[in-house]
């Protein structure tokens, strides 16, 4: 079978490994191909790059970004954050990422979902849902970086991308994120319920026995985390010799 | 040195990048008279079955092909949907012909119920992520590769109906058995990522590169 997957998560604004804290105060955190070679070390099992640059010239950047990462490390590498065109999906794929994760352009045009899976495959095209809770205990779609309710049902929206081809859903609770509390069990359980793609969990993750939560509860086939890693509160390597201890299949 | 096909499609920098990193020299060209030169092909490939048979047949890269693999017995190395166009058929958004240089067809894989560690689950389509390979008694690396190899997989579809003799490894995958290296001859083909699977992806790689027929 398949083994849970560990993703470190790096944000990248012009060229650079960047760190937010709730949008303000951005702060540098390295140079992505000396990151990317670090997790690589540490047997991360896959890279997700979050574009965060908002100019045309900072994405051309990303291709570049992607083409040197692309040059050291050989594991997978999936790249997101600003998509919006079969164009700039072919550039990243053609440039060595594996995959493309489709946000806020996936939920102003789903079509655009279709059009990705039908030329490249579902396998490399990754939906990605900014999750939070409402009052009445569902959880609502967010756009633009969390800055806009789309008032889209998270669950609803992940059966109809996963049916439009999605492969694979990232999704991160905002309610979790930055908590350092733990991963969103209950979101991530409703969204796995619903559909029959991968699921990688975002969000919360403060320690190690967070992501033997997520998998020993079956919620997620993998999960992502950014700071802890970034920081070196934790190494992938750390965590994933917890998880064979606890019995996870981990590679 | 070793030729990339390129029909278009797929994420041939990749793999470029990975012949480069083990001092394999290799080149990506869609031009069968600079390809002709290369001692080993490889056919990468990521997308649909029909639109690369398509690319492959308006190209003139069919036919050639076949002429370098069946004629002039130049080792070949497809990967992924590149591997899947080694066999005869693919069922994948309608029926497609596929080159007939092993026997099998590339059929859907499905979210079927499986049981898991004792719990009822669905199983996840696609299959992406690490899975560990099991090698026949007769595939040259399997001594020499690390303790649990696994490698990438991402795949919608996969081999079905293969030649038993041609299969070299294999993954688990729910009920399924999902064979990931075959060899016919001068053919080999990979269904999962050799360039995308760290150490263990790197030294299959490799092997088709220095050692596969040989």
């Amino acid at each position: 079978m398949l083994t849970k997957r560990i993703i470190p998560c790096l944000d990248v604004r012009d060229g650079k490994v960047v760190k937010g804290i709730n949008f303000v105060g951005i702060k540098e955190v390295g140079d992505p191909v000396e990151l990317a070679k670090k997790y690589n070390d540490q047997r991360a099992d896959e890279l997700v790059f979050l574009d965060i640059t908002a100019t045309y010239e900072g994405r051309k950047t990303m291709v570049d970004v992607v083409r040197r990462v692309a040059q050291q490390v050989f594991i997978p590498l999936t790249v997101g954050g600003g998509i919006s065109s079969i164009e700039q999906i072919r550039d990243l794929l053609h440039s060595g990422a594996d995959k493309i994760s489709l946000n806020s352009a996936a939920l102003d045009h789903p079509e655009l979902i279709e059009q990705a899976a039908k030329v490249y495959g579902a396998q490399c095209v990754v939906l990605a849902i900014d999750a939070k809770k409402m009052p009445d205990g569902s959880w609502h779609c967010f756009k633009a970086g969390g800055r806009v309710d789309t008032g889209i049902d998270a669950v609803e929206w992940a059966k109809k991308a996963t049916a439009l081809g999605a492969g694979e859903i990232l999704l991160t609770s905002m309610d979790a994120d930055g908590t350092k509390k733990g991963f969103d069990l209950e979101l991530c359980r409703a969204i796995k319920q619903a559909v029959n793609v991968p699921v990688i969990a975002s969000g919360g993750c403060g320690q190690v026995e967070h992501f033997a939560q997520v998998f020993e509860e079956d919620v997620a086939d993998a999960a992502l985390a950014a700071s802890l890693f970034h920081y070196n509160e934790l190494s992938v390597r750390d965590v994933k010799e917890h998880l064979k201890q606890r019995g996870v299949e981990v590679r | 040195m070793i030729g990339i096909i390129d029909y278009g499609m797929g994420n041939l920098h990749s793999v470029y990048s990975a012949c480069q990193y083990l001092e394999l020299e290799a080149i990506i060209s869609a031009d069968p008279q600079q390809l002709e030169r290369c001692e080993r092909l490889i056919l990468p490939g990521v997308g649909a079955f029909g639109d690369m048979i398509n690319m492959l047949t308006s190209s003139g890269l069919y036919d050639w092909l076949k002429e370098q693999v069946e004629i002039c017995h130049k080792p070949l190395l497809g990967i992924c949907l590149g591997m899947q166009a080694l066999f005869d058929r693919s069922f994948e958004y309608g029926e497609y012909e596929g080159i007939h240089f092993m026997k099998g067809d590339i059929c859907p894989l499905e979210s079927l119920q499986v049981h898991e560690k004792g719990k009822e689950v669905v199983l996840t389509v696609p299959q992406i992520g690490w899975n560990k390979l099991f090698f026949s008694s007769d595939f040259a690396l399997a001594d020499e590769l690390e303790v649990d190899p696994y490698v990438y997989f991402d795949h919608s579809y996969a081999l079905m109906h293969w030649d038993p003799i041609n299969l070299k490894a294999y993954a688990q995958y729910g009920p399924y058995i999902i064979p990931a290296i075959l060899i016919q001859d001068n053919v080999m083909g990979c269904q999962f990522h050799p360039e995308k699977s760290g150490p263990t992806g790197l030294r299959i790689l490799e092997w088709f590169g220095k050692e596969f027929c040989v």
